[in-house]
Formats: structure tokens, sequence, C-alpha cells
């Protein structure tokens, strides 16, 4: 279904809602199709073809809400689903704070975000593509010992999203990636890792070769892993897993989270929450940004702005109905953030490396131990050990701890080496003193 | 927990496969020979079998906060898919659209997986064995929408009357029914009608300016009005408020090698990580996991069995069929600490040369089947639960959990204690705080030294995710000894 058809189903949806009596109604629609190649041990395993629809409603009556969504989009089932949230928000309790953002909010500029690159796949260049990648990994090293494939997905969707204020927008947008994972083994014990790439566009995707290498390159670093003695020392967290903390900080001063002090970070607006070397920018209109949007999920403009500066925290995560509930204004964020891009304080990983001395670098974390509401972190590790600045062997089976408000206000330093491959970009993050349990 | 219903009383429902052909098929002027079409162009040359998948689900959800429910969803789809198997490939497509010009096309799409070789053939339709194992129908049947208001004000009246620090109180309620149909190339064809109802609370307390929270919640494959006791309820309410508190006065927890007790029921989600994943028959076929080849092996200390039992009536991780439409059954995983099988689908059951244990199981119709747990847990033992823990001198007794995350192919794996004691002379001792536990899987049963008598299923909210798809499963346990596993607190 094309962008078009689906400000039409939008559109037919909001005026059924208006018909059957909703003071305000928002509804969205979406489409994906795509494909997902599979390769293992060089042939094919899987060819998924993807094809999928759905429609969601939300309608107020005066102050109680109800929602509905449907995979079908006839306008039968269009105009059930609108019926059914009306008949649920019947039952809803009054609430003041509910309702769609205010009308003198809604997005009236619309930034080129140049995210829709569809690629002109067949399934012949997509198995030729992951075989080259698996085989990169295959065939780096003796050591490498099995595989669990190579994948290529490649997907492009459609969007609709309108409400009662008039707004109604649509567009496209696509996303492709392609991942290794393979196993290495030494002295009967297995490791595997992975690694993968993801971009708007399939010219920006890493060479499947330097995937394939990578895969294989994080695989024999694990090769010798042992546990090692409880202790406390300085710990870098690799890109791939310290955008995780960003993660946490997202959670931590998020509306619903807020409102409901269920939150470690309450009531820090000005305040420094994290070291002062540490600046986070939200950047919603990124051209290419795996999550780029020029409007929020409730129609609302999205601005660039500067969440932490210097270590203090500028601003919330709040949609409007979080806004309302804490008196404060809408952030643009209902449904999210938007690109968060954490500043390097400039060095290589060699250099946090130099600057750690001895401690741990964690490339794997395990586990959902990071607990919002106290900011107690306890999680399943893994990664190398470093001493005197240079790495000295793989390390499994451990658990880092301690605090995440501690945590934040010990970042030392954050490397230049950025991963931009989701909407959170960070380099690896070195941080002071963690609990480390091991034997 | 709520007692499994009697399933002879299920015997009169109504044939689940006559059910779905009316809801699913004929609707949708899907018949025999739409699916036979279907077939032949899924059965290619070098294919060796397929099947056509087909559901619908209808979901609502009812969320409490401040005292009121601020808002109910409703969730509606339906689908179809198709598999072609050729050797260890597979070729798959879907479509929302249940029509014949849609099932032709995806059978198509699916069957361009194979080039050459030999061709399956598709024998004559029969319906494949299906057991009652819960209540047909609308799982909601005879709450009105204001009587589930109701339900979540229950909770919450509670919590908030259990302690008068509580601030704040989440309650949910979630009804769903599935209904799908299983159609493959061998001529089976079969379905299965899933209700699945699930309660809970999250309760946030507040003291001196610290704030803590407790969650506690039931469900299960019942009729909410089997599911929904008021004082069983209650009972719910006050022990997501019991953990607040206990977590009010909670101490850093110790960094390192411990003894641990684990308590009954929900902590049974260390059998999922340690040994549940690993035994899945993809990952042995592929040898890509720890246990891979090890069949006849030790793997656990001769106190350990555990077993996987899809069959189980009214269970959360249990099916009447899995979603390839074989049965579920029990299958003993570990028995008197041997290695004794995986958990199978068609796909690597074939592969492997042995029978499918009815473990194969999908999201939804968007998603291929993989083998994936039902119901896994240990068998209860000898010992006392007082005496298990009166054994300990030092170390840490772990009650309730988070969940767990394991890499198969290392067999290093975590779970997370949300409450757990330190015991002291055999006595337990001042509560801890929050900590992941994390060791290696073929390793860890081998420790457990002493099995207790009081085997309990979790009250049935878990859910398991694996590859991106999600499956509602159970877990379970009775009071177990590990004689040491890393605790990563930070004491």
């Amino acid at each position: 279904m094309s962008p078009d058809d689906l400000s039409e189903r939008v559109a037919d949806a909001l005026a059924c809602a208006r018909k059957g009596g909703a003071s305000q109604a928002a509804a969205s629609a979406s489409n994906d199709s795509g494909l997902t190649l599979r390769v293992r041990m060089r042939s094919v395993e899987t060819l998924e073809s993807h094809q999928g629809h759905s429609l969601g409603v939300t309608v107020y009556l005066g102050q109680r809400q109800g929602s509905a969504s449907t995979s079908d989009l006839s306008s039968q089932a269009v105009r059930e689903t609108v019926d059914k949230a009306l008949s649920l928000a019947r039952f809803a309790a009054e609430d003041e704070f509910a309702g769609l953002a205010d009308a003198d909010r809604m997005a009236t500029e619309f930034p080129p975000l140049d995210l829709h690159h569809p690629w002109d796949l067949d399934a012949e260049q997509a198995m030729e593509l992951a075989l080259e990648c698996e085989a990169a990994a295959l065939d780096a090293d003796p050591r490498i010992s099995n595989s669990e494939g190579a994948g290529v997905d490649s997907g492009e969707s459609s969007h609709a999203y309108g409400n009662s204020h008039g707004f109604l927008r649509s567009g496209r947008s696509s996303s492709h990636s392609l991942s290794c994972a393979v196993l290495s083994e030494q002295d009967g014990r297995m490791e595997s890792d992975y690694e993968f790439s993801a971009a708007r566009a399939p010219e920006e995707l890493a060479p499947a070769k330097e995937v394939g290498g990578n895969a294989a390159k994080f695989t024999l670093r694990r090769l010798g892993a042992r546990k090692i003695g409880s202790t406390r020392a300085p710990v870098v967290f690799a890109p791939r897993v310290a955008r995780s903390l960003v993660g946490h900080f997202c959670a931590a001063v998020s509306g619903r989270a807020l409102y409901n002090r269920a939150s470690f970070l309450l009531d820090s607006l000005g305040e420094p929450v994290f070291a002062d070397c540490v600046s986070l920018s939200e950047l919603p209109h990124v051209p290419r940004g795996m999550a780029s949007r020029a409007y929020d999920a409730e129609g609302v403009a999205t601005v660039s702005r500067e969440v932490v500066g210097g270590g203090v925290l500028n601003g919330y995560f709040l949609g409007s109905y979080s806004a309302r509930k804490l008196g404060m204004q809408t952030t643009g964020n209902a449904g999210g953030a938007h690109n968060l891009v954490a500043q390097s304080t400039g060095e290589t990983l060699d250099e946090l490396l130099a600057e750690m001395g001895d401690g741990l670098v964690v490339t794997e974390l395990m586990g959902q131990g990071a607990n919002i509401v106290t900011g107690d972190y306890s999680r399943g590790a893994s990664g190398y050990w470093v001493k005197g600045g240079a790495p000295a062997h793989a390390v499994h089976e451990i658990t880092i701890a301690g605090n995440l408000k501690d945590m934040f206000r010990n970042i030392r330093a954050i490397g230049a080496d950025i991963d931009r491959r989701g909407g959170i970009h960070t380099g690896s993050i070195l941080i002071d003193h963690l609990s480390i349990a091991g034997a | 927990m709520s007692a499994p219903p009697d399933p002879s009383t299920y015997a009169l429902r109504p044939d689940p496969v006559a059910l779905a052909r009316a809801s699913l098929l004929e609707s949708s002027g899907l018949g025999d020979p739409q699916l036979d079409r279907a077939l032949g162009a899924l059965l290619r040359p070098g294919v060796d079998w397929g099947d056509l998948y087909f559901s619908e689900h209808s979901s609502e959800s009812w969320v409490l906060e401040d005292g009121i429910v601020k808002t109910a969803s409703h969730d509606r789809g339906r689908g179809m898919s198709a598999r072609a198997v050729s050797g260890d490939k597979s070729g798959f497509a879907y479509s929302d659209a249940l029509d014949p010009s849609g099932l032709l096309q995806a059978a198509n799409t699916a069957g361009a997986i194979a080039r050459d070789g030999g061709r399956g053939q598709a024998t004559a339709r029969r319906e494949g064995a299906s057991r009652a194992l819960y209540a047909p129908g609308d799982p909601g049947a005879g709450f009105s929408d204001p009587a589930k208001v109701e339900l979540l004000h229950v909770l919450d009246r509670e919590a908030r009357a259990a302690d008068p620090r509580v601030r704040q109180v989440i309650a949910s309620l979630s009804v769903a029914r599935k209904l799908v149909l299983v159609c493959s190339s061998d001529g089976r064809i079969a379905a299965d009608d899933r209700p699945l109802v699930r309660l809970g609370l999250t309760v946030l307390l507040e003291d001196k300016g610290e704030v803590r929270h407790g969650t506690s919640g039931w469900g299960g494959r019942l009729p909410l009005a089997e599911l929904f006791d008021e004082t069983h309820a209650r009972g719910h309410a006050r022990e997501a408020v019991r953990q607040a508190v206990v977590n009010l006065d909670a101490q850093p927890a110790p960094a390192g090698e411990e003894l641990v007790v684990l308590g009954p029921g929900w902590p049974g989600v260390l059998l999922h990580e340690a040994v549940g994943h690993g035994l899945e028959g993809d990952f042995n076929r592929k040898e890509v996991s720890a246990f891979a080849g090890r069949i006849g092996e030790k793997v656990a200390s001769g106190q350990c069995t555990v077993v996987d039992d899809g069959s189980l009536p009214g269970r959360r991780g249990s099916l009447e069929m899995d979603d390839e439409g074989t049965p579920t059954g029990r299958t003993v995983l570990i028995e008197n600490g041997i290695l004794a099988g995986y958990m199978q689908d068609r796909l690597n059951a074939g592969l492997m040369g042995v029978k499918p244990t009815g473990n194969g199981r999908r999201e939804s119709y968007a998603c291929l089947p993989m083998p994936r747990m039902t119901n896994t847990f240990m068998m209860p033992g000898p010992h006392d639960p007082e005496e298990i823990i009166r054994s300990v001198p030092k170390g840490v007794y772990a009650k309730n959990f988070g969940g767990g995350q394991v890499d198969i192919t290392s067999g290093k794996f975590v779970f997370s204690a949300s409450e757990a004691y330190r015991i002291e002379n055999g006595k337990l001792g001042a509560p801890l705080r929050d900590a992941t536990l994390i060791g290696d899987g073929p390793t860890v049963l081998k420790r457990v030294s002493m099995v207790g008598s009081d085997l309990a299923l979790d009250p049935g909210i878990g859910v398991c995710g694996k590859e991106g798809q999600s499956v509602p499963v159970g877990v379970g346990m009775p009071t177990v000894r590990v004689d040491g596993i890393t605790v990563g607190g930070t004491a």
C-alpha cells in the first residue's frame, strides 16, 4: 500500500470516529514489505518474503480514551475498529490529562530526512552477498569452526498519521542490514560472536567482507576466556554495549517513569546527572538517521536540542500526556527519542585503554539487570582484561555492578569510535570503579 | 495458584478443525480445492514438504493507573503463511490477506526456495488428533466491560489498603484468543483454539524519599471467570506490596561465588536459561550449542530430572498442538542427571532422524516456526525445603527472579534476582538488593546438591524471546541448593 492509500485509510478512520461521537481522535497506519535471506555453512538456509500492514486508532469521548488496532485495512474492518475503540472508551474513567497534544504544537515544517532508499535486490543477489559475508568469516582463521549464518535484510515501510486537529502526513522509509555470526573453537570450548551493519540506504552498508571479517575477529578474541576474581576496577563499555547505558538514562528521564516517581533521576532537571565531560544531543532531522523524524507519534514537531550539556540535565523526554501530568510542555518525544548523540571526548580506543591502565573492556552484556526505579545495576558481562593499557586475555562468566547514578557521574571519557548503526550514537564509555563479581 | 481445571469438562467442546475451517477458510473463499492448489504450488521439484498456516487473533487489554482505568485497547488480526522445506532450507511467505489469490502467491513465493530434485507428495487430507487442554470459546465470557474494570479496582484497593506508603498501583488485565489452523503436505489438517489471560500489578512504595517497586501477576489458558478468584487476587496485590516493603530494607548483595538456595516456582527460570535453550533441536542439529552431541552424558547431578511438558491443562506454556500441528507432550530432557533428549520441531527432527516433540512454535503467521520450550520444570526430590535452608552455613536464598538470558554456544547464562536474602547458620537474614546471577549451563546443574519436595510451577506470566519471536512459556522448580554460582552484587 502506498503512503496515499494509507492516508486515505487514516482519514476514513478519523471520519468514522467523528461520526461516532468522538470529541478527538488520532489514527496511524503502516505497511511493511521486505526480504530476509539467511545462509549458513555456505548454502541458503531461509528465504522469507514479508508483507504486512496495520492500522491503529485512539478516540476520546471528552476525557475518556479507548484504542483499537487491526491488521485488516478494509473499510468495514476500519469502521469496526473505530467502533471498538469508541465502545472501550465508554468504560474508561475520566482522565483530566487525556487528549491529543495541543493543536499549535503540530509540526508545520517537514525538513527532508532522506529516509527512503529502496534496494532493488533479488534473492539471487541477496544470496551472493550473504555468502560472501559468511565466507569472509569462515575463511578468516582455521579456528573458526562453525557458523550461525549470515543474513541480508531489506525492508521498506510506508506510514501515515493523522488526528482531528486536521494534521495528516504520510511518508516512506527503508532500512537494510547485513549480519554474520560465527563460532570459534579451542581446547574443546566454543565461543560465538557477531557483527552487523545497518543503514537507510544500501550503499551505506559496510562491505560484506568487512562484516564477515569483523564477526571472525570478535569471535576469535573470545577464545581462552577465563573467569577473574571478584574485584573493583575501571570498565570500558564498547560502543555496541555503551548505547544501553544511554538507553537506561532515557528510560529514567521519560515522562511515564517521572510522573510515577519510578526513576532514579527524579527532580533532576538543571542538576548534574553525568560527569561534566558528558554532553548528549537529540538530533531528529539527521538525513538518513535511523531514528530521524520530523514529527513524533502525536504529530508534534520534533526539535534538535542538547539534552545533557556539561553533565547537566537540560530536558526530559515527554509526550503531551506525561507533560500535562508534570505541569510541563511536550518535548516532542511521544514514541521515544529521535537520534541521541553522545559527544566524544576525543580519545581513540587505544588512548582510552592507556588511560584506564588495568581494567575490563566489556563487549557483551547479558540479562535485564538495570532497575530504573533505584538505579541498581547488575548485569552479566564478557569482554577482555586490559593490563598496562594493552589487551591481556578474554574474560567471561562475570557480572559488573554498581548504581547507574554513580556510574553516570563516574564517566571519565567517551571515545571517538562512534557506533552510528542505531538511534543512539556513542563511542566507548570509560567508567571508574565498578564492582566485578567472578570466581 | 489456581488449580488446573478438569479436562473432562471440555469434552463437549466444538471440534477445533471445524471451527477454524468455518472462521478462517470458508469465510475467505478457501476450501479444499484452494488448499490443494496451494500445496501443489509449494511442492515444486526439490521441495520435500511444506505447510500452510492460518491464524486469527483478538486481544483486549485494560490498564489501571492513578486509581482509574485510563485506557483500554483492542487488537485484531488475521493472516496466513506458506512454508516449503527442501533439506535444511526453508522458503517462507506470508500475507495479511486471506483469499485464494494471496494464498497461491504466498505458496509460489515460498516454493521458490528449491530449484530441482525429487518432489514431495501431497497425501490425502486427514484430521490430526487433538486433546482438550483448555476451555473453548471467548476466555472473557461472562465479564462485561465494567466488570473487567472492577477487577483492576480490586487489585488497586487491596494494594493501597495493605500499606499507606503505596504511592502508585499499575494494574493490567489482558484477555486474548487465537485460533490457528495448519494444513501440511503430508495430509494433516489440525487446529487449536487458544485462550490466554493474564492479570498483574506493579506497586510503587515511597518511604522517606526512597522509592521501591514490587510486582505480582498470574495467568494461564483459562477463562477469566476461573482465573479471577477475589481472595486469590487480593493475595497477589499484597504480595506485590510485600516485595516493595522488603526491598526498602535491602542491603547490597555480595559479589562473588556463593552457595545459593533457589526457592520454588518462578526461579525455574534457571532451567529455562541454563539448559532449556541449549536443548532446543535447531542449536543441536547445527552443533552450535554447548550441549550438542552430549545425549547420554552426565550433565547434572543425579538428583536432577528436567522435563518440558506442553500438555498440562490450562497452563500458560501449554498448547493442544504446536504450530506445525504436532500434538504437544512430555519430553524428558535430563533424567537423573543424564542428558536424555532435545526439543524438536519437524524440520530439525527430520534432519536429526528423530521424532518431532511438539515444540515447533511461532509467534504469529508472519514467522517461521522453530523449536521452543513450553512448560519446563524440574521434578521434585526428597528434601524438605526447610532442611535445605538449614543445611547452608553461609549463602544466599533467592526467592523471586526477573528475566534471564543465555549464550547457548559458551553455555554462560544469567538470571536476575529481584528478591533475595542472606543465609547465615541455616537461617534467613537480611534482604539483598537486586543482583544478577551468572553461571555455566553444562556445569551449574552438576552443583545441585539438594532437590526439594516442593515442586511449584510459576504463576503463569512468562514470556520467552528467541530470534525476535516472543511466545508464552511456563517454568517450575522445587527448592534447590546449588553449591556455587556467581552472585553479581557490590558488597
